[in-house]
């Protein structure tokens, strides 16, 4: 029987260390949806995600309370709106008008954030996808909870230059387009590559063509868990730190394969996969930079901290799949410059560089996320990051993403603010090199040649 | 059969089991274990119940439970036993 330190040990991890369910996510397939019309397009669209998504928050606020453990937040992620508009969207503006309906949809069942304004495109465009793309920066500055993202390169299929490419001024004129707020809309848009079907963390979450008609899946966090389990263990060995970890991982992932089973039942629809992914917050505590410093480093960006990350990386994994037969989406450790005390504190005091999170998202389990740069830095310049972070999904087959945020009229030396779960961020300097020539390439980059597995 | 676990922590008085179990009585909450001891002065309760016949959801018996503790000066929580059976049994 359950003893009363195993019950205060959970209640603690509750209390003290910020260990909640950081997302319900049910997917909702739109393909049932398509029409030739748009207006009628977007009725199907507004209906079916209201009528299917009517109890989440309800429910999610339900099990909340009966299990005392906290659900920060429910979402929503459809079928990537490239496939789905293709038929009635001619243009980029009829697109925004299907994000007008995505967005009224949400606020309706009372989301904050759906996913799913993306378009895949690693091999090649369609006309489709080229107007969904265009819509994206417009889109995103009239509505407030779309969250858009384009996959442009996968291990399988190389890198789509011409995506990339267009996807370096795509974020621009978004920046531009929200510039009053920081350019806030840049945060709601990622590009990757080799993308999850299944990821219920925003704002890469999208449903993919391979799922059912609807799906819930869970994201778990616990960033502040693993810290304070890691100050137990100072000074010993490697063995002993990886142990801590992988137990915590599980304890932590428990509570997500909990949540996501009865959110299933109640709501009557099909369990997906549990997300084990730590995903720190601004708050004091909540922090994976926190857990690299636990594990030995002065600051995040020091020597040793790829190698660190690594570690954490892989325990959190092992950890977690023996808690959950189903795990997926990204799951391991997230690195976002703005949503991290830690990682701001590194950038401040010159410890943490673009270059340095650069080497760490090969170990990671996402990318360059959340990373403020001068509102004056060329499209071109930030074709040349996506570029580099593809590759090194590409090359590793892994899931790699770009979420950066050019503050219009900001420079380095200045904080951008986003506000809320997105937090600030100190504006980080970008190699001054030029790249364009290479950027301006037409065509694809082939796949690696251990693509062909078979 | 449907279990919760009630913990109650706060500084020892006359009376908190009492004011507990009488709400529990009240609402056909049946307890299966109890133990309790004071660290520091400090109490501490733990109690497994049985809430397949409650009269209320759980959810608002949880509610209705922290306030009440609210009430007496002491923390009450009703949490749903498969949280801790999950993460402390494999």
């Amino acid at each position: 029987m359950i003893n009363i330190y195993e019950v205060k040990e959970t209640q603690h991890m509750i209390e003290q260390e910020n260990l909640d369910v950081r997302t319900i996510t049910l997917g909702i397939s739109l393909l049932d949806c398509i029409d030739s019309d748009l207006d009628r397009l977007n009725d199907k669209i507004y209906k079916k995600i209201t009528e299917t998504a009517r109890n989440l928050v309800s429910v999610g606020e339900q099990i909340e309370r009966e299990y005392g453990v906290p659900i920060v937040n429910k979402r929503i992620s459809v079928t990537p709106a490239g496939l789905i508009g293709g038929a009635a969207c001619r243009c980029p503006e009829d697109y925004v008008k299907l994000a007008r309906t995505l967005d009224a949809a949400a606020k309706e069942v009372g989301v904050n954030f759906i996913g799913g304004y993306s378009a895949l495109v690693s091999k090649a465009m369609t006309e489709s996808d080229r107007n969904l793309i265009h819509s994206i920066p417009e889109a995103l500055a009239v509505t407030e909870r779309v969250c858009s993202s384009v996959n442009v390169g996968s291990t399988r299929t190389g890198i789509n230059m011409d995506a990339v490419r267009l996807c370096g001024e795509i974020v621009k004129k978004t920046a531009e387009a929200t510039k009053e707020r920081d350019s806030l809309g840049c945060a709601k848009l990622v590009i990757f590559c080799n993308a999850p079907d299944d990821n219920p963390f925003m704002a890469g979450a999208f449903l993919g063509v391979t799922e059912g008609d609807a799906v819930i899946n869970v994201g778990v966090s616990g960033p502040g868990v693993v810290k304070r389990a890691l100050k137990k263990v100072r000074g010993k060995g490697f063995e002993e730190l990886c142990e801590t970890i992988k137990k915590t991982a599980f304890k932590v992932t428990r509570v997500g394969q909990l949540v996501a089973g009865e959110a299933s039942k109640r709501l009557g629809v099909p369990f997906g996969i549990v997300d084990l992914s730590l995903a720190p917050t601004p708050a004091v505590g909540d922090s994976v930079a926190e857990i690299l410093e636990e594990i030995g480093l002065e600051r995040v960006g020091a020597p040793g901290t790829t190698a660190a990350l690594a570690l954490l990386n892989d325990q959190v994994k092992k950890g977690g799949v023996m808690a959950s037969s189903y795990v997926g989406g990204l799951s391991g450790a997230f690195i976002p410059v703005s949503e991290d005390q830690g990682m701001i504190d590194a950038v401040n005091e010159g410890a943490l560089t673009l270059e340095k999170l650069e080497a760490m998202t090969c170990v990671c389990s996402v990318g360059l996320d959340m990373i403020a740069i001068p509102g004056k830095t060329k499209a071109s310049a930030i074709s040349g990051i996506i570029a580099d972070e593809m590759a090194i999904g590409m090359v590793n087959q892994k899931t790699t993403a770009v979420r950066l945020i050019p503050v219009i009229g900001k420079d380095v030396g200045e904080t951008a603010s986003f506000g809320g779960l997105l937090g600030y961020a100190p504006i980080m300097p970008v190699n001054q090199f030029d790249c364009s020539t290479f950027i301006n390439r037409k065509g694809r980059i082939p796949a690696p040649i251990h693509s062909f597995k078979n | 059969m449907k279990k919760c676990i009630i913990t109650v922590v706060g500084k020892d008085k006359v009376g908190i089991i009492a004011k507990v179990c009488v709400y529990l009585a009240e609402t056909n909450i049946n307890i299966l274990d109890i133990s309790q001891t004071i660290v520091d002065g400090y109490f501490n309760m733990m109690a497994i119940v049985d809430v397949t016949n409650s009269t209320k959801e759980i959810a608002s018996v949880a509610q209705e439970l922290e306030g009440l503790g609210f009430s007496i000066g002491v923390n009450i929580h009703c949490q749903r036993e498969e949280i801790f059976e999950k993460m402390h049994r494999l």
